[in-house]
């Protein structure tokens, strides 16, 4: 991407949250999932009633310890504080977040392609709930006639983790959401869905004269939601600070709203909002993880996405497909798969270009080594293949995803060679000038005998073979 | 106030009640000024100690690490709670309008 | 009347029925309680029904528990399913709880019955009932006078036999003070060692539920009931729960008690005249100091090693409490904005919402502690003033160590005052001073209660406080014991003499 004006450079920190995969919210036992009815996944702590207390969820630690080794942090004693404001879908009225004293920090990131990016932090705290504005224009706060709040995702783990102003462009920006994304989903720590919200990122964004080190006023823009919408929005912030400075102005620090007409807007700012009174939570106790706990959670850690790129280069992908199929958070599939005897070319294929499904991530490795097998022993087509994995991405969530079962319930059977060798003869004998250029070396017409094969088996040949015994009748 | 020895203003016990969400009227201002600066003028007893070396204390008790197993429990029952709500409806919280920067 | 011993141990054996004792006390509350208004709830026909099948369990020959067809009152803070929990405040007056707290589970299974809802002041914030939205307590002793606070109705409702046990909540004194001030017994656990999971909070770090009863003994037997590990609240201990009881019968021989100086003047090292009141912290009664020292003496008698000990830090006490308290509650009480339960007065937006509803649900007191504790916390304030208090609380724990380095239990006054009138002190400092004995025990955390001794002004009840460190409970409960052998009797309190005029 080309630089946003070659006089300056900007810089980029990254605040991106992430809703950790626990069964429970932080502090309560209620369910934490997402798309239930509203205010069914609660219970007195997540409706802040008088009198409920909250207890740490020991999985949601694990998982901050995880992703904080992943991000080469240090793992330290930690404590929550409160944050203190008003907001009706804050069932407290404060946040339990923790502050001075985060579990990780001090880590850092390297992203391929660009530089290392350093962490200064990654921390606990509780989501909140939702509030559906009633009557103003698609759901937003403006000319709204008054408001509906769900508890649901009142209180589910947050990760928070907040890198250092070491991001120079908005490609390097994404570059590292990306990298971020691909460990938490190897940690299977978050599905990490910026769509969805369960990752959010927040930019802090300035501009610098090139080659310079300060650091200049930021503003923090909020509601980006894609990737995309993150380069957008980094470069059209650069862009209007360097405006203000060539105009003779400076930006102010403030919050800013990425918006659909491709530009940020101020948030009306209060006077009160930056007072938000933290002190230490007094109904939860230190946290000081021993470091024998986190041993434990280090080994076991599966492979990261920079060791998984490097096996996948092993085993013949190039660095594109390795990266593909990482970022789908699909390595250890492809590695284990493999390892399960599947042909390493055709399973790196197919993660690359059949995968790209919403339950692939769920897939049982033995199960694609076997459909790998299958296709290899020209059982199935590839494009039986192709639709085969298709219906087990279907099926994977709920573990009924055998290869061999789904290719016989879509007869899917593996064509005779003297059956398909009889219909390859009728075919030549049915075009017998097409035949003729053939064996003239006009490979093209081969298209003719194959669609005539596919033709008379309903498309359950495979094409290869046919393919294979032309040139077998051609040479003889 | 113009007293410079009060230690709290009426403008900050105005600021202070906007942060809590108390709406006051000027006289309330007043009588809060009046009681909150009897108790903070005793709070200035704490300047003459010396609490350099003296950490803060949060805790009572020297408890840490105390956590609950990732298991779900059973939700409260969404009536019973609702039924309690000033003002509900499709199964949720209802509140008048909101104002002022999305959080 | 019965003790509560007596009372379990005689429907445990089928001698007594739960429901008859039951309609004695009900006849009790129904007879006195428009003089005294320890109440805000009576759950009668529930506890008949609790009752009902207490009786029904023993005549099946199942036992129902320890405080088997013991009535019960708790105070109107700790959350009871479907049962109005109202912190005597506008702001929860409708509010009925989807949960019990983990006490009155507790309770409940040990076959108490409850009987009703206690007053209190507004959220637990007082020290004499006036604060209640609904109304004060009356000293069944004298009812032109406070019990106490902010746990006045529970207090009251043991004084005047309405029941025989109660619980309260003690966050500055809350238990400890009503109690010294209506002739009985009163406790304060250690800090976690009884689960605040139901409990409505007021300052968190400081919040302690404990019993309230006409003697020693039923004092333990109720404290045994609620101790214990909760893992619904994260500062709950997790160590197993002795036999008070057996704590009682174990005499003081050989214990050594330190006469806290800053809070009796001076005290003595062994003779009565080494002392005087030179240094007694202001406020403090010179009667009732007095009456410490005579507890002492008496304590010397029975064979324990007295002493006077300096705890310096008990005289900043007053201040640190009243700024992190006040903090904590800031933060405590701000989800009460007309949301999702309790009052709500409608505005043209949340905000406005949020600030009429707080305007009208919260009493004057309430108001003047959550804008006191904002500040405390507020940029540019908090080092001065909570993070300063957060270091006074240090240094309170550590003169608390140093003493208990030398003794195992330490004796002050519970009350500065014997219970005064109503309006007599609105000026919210000489309000805050009735706490300047207590609030050193919740800054450290550690345990202490209230033992009545003698008459002071007006021959009010005294209560001497025994103070011990974390986890002494059996310590404290022995020297309770003997200081209760040791006590002159105590008048009888006149709310039975029908004198209902006094008033607010």
């Amino acid at each position: 991407m080309a630089k946003v004006a070659p006089e300056w450079e900007t810089v980029v920190g990254l605040e991106v949250h992430v809703e950790l995969a626990t069964d429970t919210k932080l502090f309560s036992a209620a369910p934490s999932r997402f798309g239930d009815e509203p205010n069914t996944n609660v219970t007195p702590v997540c409706l802040g009633l008088p009198g409920s207390l909250p207890v740490l969820n020991r999985r949601a630690v694990e998982l901050a310890i995880a992703v904080g080794l992943a991000l080469n942090c240090e793992i330290r004693p930690s404590i929550f504080h409160r944050k203190n404001y008003f907001y009706p879908d804050m069932p407290k009225d404060y946040q339990v977040s923790q502050y001075d004293q985060p579990i990780c920090s001090d880590g850092w990131l390297d992203v391929p392609g660009a530089n290392r990016v350093g962490i200064e932090r990654a921390h606990l705290e509780e989501d909140a709930g939702k509030t559906t504005h009633l009557g103003g224009a698609d759901g937003r706060i403006h000319g709204a006639v008054g408001a509906l709040v769900d508890y649901n995702r009142a209180g589910t783990p947050l990760l928070e983790i907040v890198s250092r102003p070491d991001i120079g462009s908005a490609a390097e920006a994404s570059a590292y959401v990306e990298e971020l994304r691909a460990i938490l989903l190897a940690l299977g720590a978050s599905d990490a869905r910026l769509e969805e919200g369960s990752m959010r990122v927040d930019a802090n964004i300035s501009v610098r004269p090139a080659g310079s080190d300060e650091l200049r006023t930021r503003c923090e823009v909020k509601n980006v939601n894609s990737l995309r919408s993150l380069r957008n929005a980094i470069d059209y912030e650069a862009r209007r600070h360097i405006g203000l400075y060539q105009s003779g102005e400076e930006p102010i620090q403030e919050t800013r709203h990425w918006s659909t007409d491709g530009r940020t807007h101020a948030l009306r700012s209060k006077e009160e909002a930056d007072d938000y009174r933290y002190f230490p939570e007094p109904d939860l106790v230190p946290l000081a993880p021993d470091p024998e706990w986190i041993s434990r959670v280090r080994a076991a850690m599966p492979a990261l996405p920079a060791a998984q790129r490097e096996r996948l280069g092993e085993l013949g992908a190039d660095l594109d497909d390795a990266q593909i199929i990482v970022n789908r958070g699909l390595a250890s599939l492809v590695l284990d798969a493999v390892g399960a005897g599947a042909d390493a070319n055709r399973t790196v294929m197919h993660a690359v270009q059949n995968l790209a499904l919403d339950g692939a991530e769920l897939l049982d490795a033995t199960q694609l080594a076997s459909l790998v097998q299958m296709e290899a022993a020209g059982q199935l087509t590839a494009t039986q293949a192709k639709t085969v994995l298709g219906v087990m991405c279907e099926r994977a969530h709920d573990g009924n995803a055998d290869p061999g079962a789904i290719a016989a319930e879509l007869g899917f059977e593996a064509m005779d060679s003297s059956e398909l060798e009889m219909l390859v003869g009728q075919a030549i004998a049915d075009h017998p000038e097409a035949w003729q250029k053939f064996c003239a070396g006009e490979a093209k017409v081969a298209g003719v005998f194959v669609g005539a094969v596919m033709k008379a088996t309903r498309g359950q040949a495979d094409g290869k073979v046919v393919n294979q015994l032309l040139a077998q009748r051609r040479d003889a | 106030m113009g007293d410079q020895t009060a230690a709290i203003s009426t403008d900050q016990v105005a600021h202070v009640a906007r942060l809590a969400r108390i709406e006051l009227t000027s006289a309330e201002i007043d009588h809060y000024t009046g009681h909150l600066g009897r108790v903070l003028d005793h709070a200035r007893e704490l300047e003459d100690l010396d609490l350099a070396e003296v950490p803060p204390l949060a805790h009572p008790y020297p408890l840490q690490n105390v956590f609950r197993d990732d298991v779900a429990g059973a939700p409260s029952d969404r009536d019973e709670v609702l039924n309690q709500a000033p003002a509900a409806s499709d199964g949720q919280f209802e509140v008048p309008p909101v104002l002022g920067g999305e959080a | 009347m019965s003790t509560a011993k007596a009372i379990a141990q005689d429907v445990r054996t089928g001698t007594r029925r739960a429901a008859a004792v039951l309609e004695e006390y009900l006849g009790r509350i129904e007879l006195h309680d428009s003089d005294i208004h320890a109440f805000n709830t009576v759950t009668a026909e529930q506890a008949r029904a609790a009752a009902a099948s207490i009786d029904a369990a023993v005549s099946q020959g199942r036992d129902p528990g320890p405080l088997a067809g013991v009535p019960i009152a708790f105070k109107d803070n700790m959350c009871t399913r479907g049962v109005p929990t109202t912190c005597s405040s506008r702001m929860l007056e409708t509010w009925s709880p989807p949960y019990d707290a983990t006490v009155v589970q507790a309770m409940t299974a040990a076959g108490a019955v409850m009987v009703g809802k206690t007053n209190l002041d507004e959220f637990a914030m007082g020290s004499s009932t006036e604060h209640s939205a609904f109304g004060p307590t009356r000293n069944p002793y004298d009812l032109t006078r406070v019990p106490g606070g902010s746990s006045g109705g529970s207090a009251a409702a043991v004084a005047a036999g309405f029941v025989p046990l109660a619980l309260g909540s003690d966050t500055g004194g809350s238990i400890r003070q009503p109690a010294a001030l209506c002739g009985i017994v009163g406790i304060k656990p250690t800090y976690g060692r009884v689960s605040r999971y139901g409990l409505v909070a007021f300052a968190s770090s400081f919040d302690q539920i404990g019993p309230f009863a006409a003697d020693v003994a039923d004092a333990a037997l109720a404290l045994e009931v609620i101790s214990g590990h909760d893992p619904g609240d994260s500062t709950s201990i997790p160590t197993a729960v002795p036999d008070y009881d057996a704590a009682l019968g174990k005499g003081v021989e050989g214990l050594r008690v330190g006469v806290i100086s800053e809070l009796t003047g001076g005290g003595r090292n062994g003779s009565r005249n080494g002392g005087g009141n030179g240094n007694l912290l202001e406020g403090i009664d010179a009667d009732i100091a007095e009456r410490v020292l005579e507890a002492a003496d008496a304590l010397a008698e029975a064979g324990a090693v007295v002493g006077s000990v300096s705890v310096p830090a008990v005289t900043y006490g007053l201040t640190a409490y009243y700024l992190i308290a006040p903090a904590e509650a800031s933060s405590n009480l701000a989800r009460y904005d007309g949301t999702r339960y309790g009052l709500r007065i409608d505005g043209a937006d949340v905000e406005e919402m949020n600030r009429l509803t707080r305007r009208a649900g919260f009493g004057d007191e309430v108001k003047a502690r959550i804008m006191l504790g904002t500040f405390a916390l507020s940029a540019g304030y908090y080092d001065a003033y909570y993070g300063k208090a957060q270091r006074v609380r240090m240094l309170t724990r550590r003169d608390f160590d140093a003493a208990y380095a030398d003794y195992d239990v330490l004796l002050s006054p519970t009350s500065p005052c014997v219970a005064f009138r109503f309006g007599e002190r609105s000026d919210p400092m000489t309000m805050y001073r009735c706490d300047t004995c207590t609030i050193p025990s919740n800054l450290s955390g550690d345990p202490a209660m209230s033992v009545p001794f003698g008459t002071g002004t007006d021959d009010l009840p005294v209560g001497v406080q025994i103070l011990a460190p974390a986890l002494g409970e059996e310590t404290m409960l022995t020297v309770a014991a003997a200081l209760e052998r040791a006590a002159p009797p105590l008048p009888a309190p006149q709310m039975a003499a029908g004198g209902a005029s006094g008033g607010a």
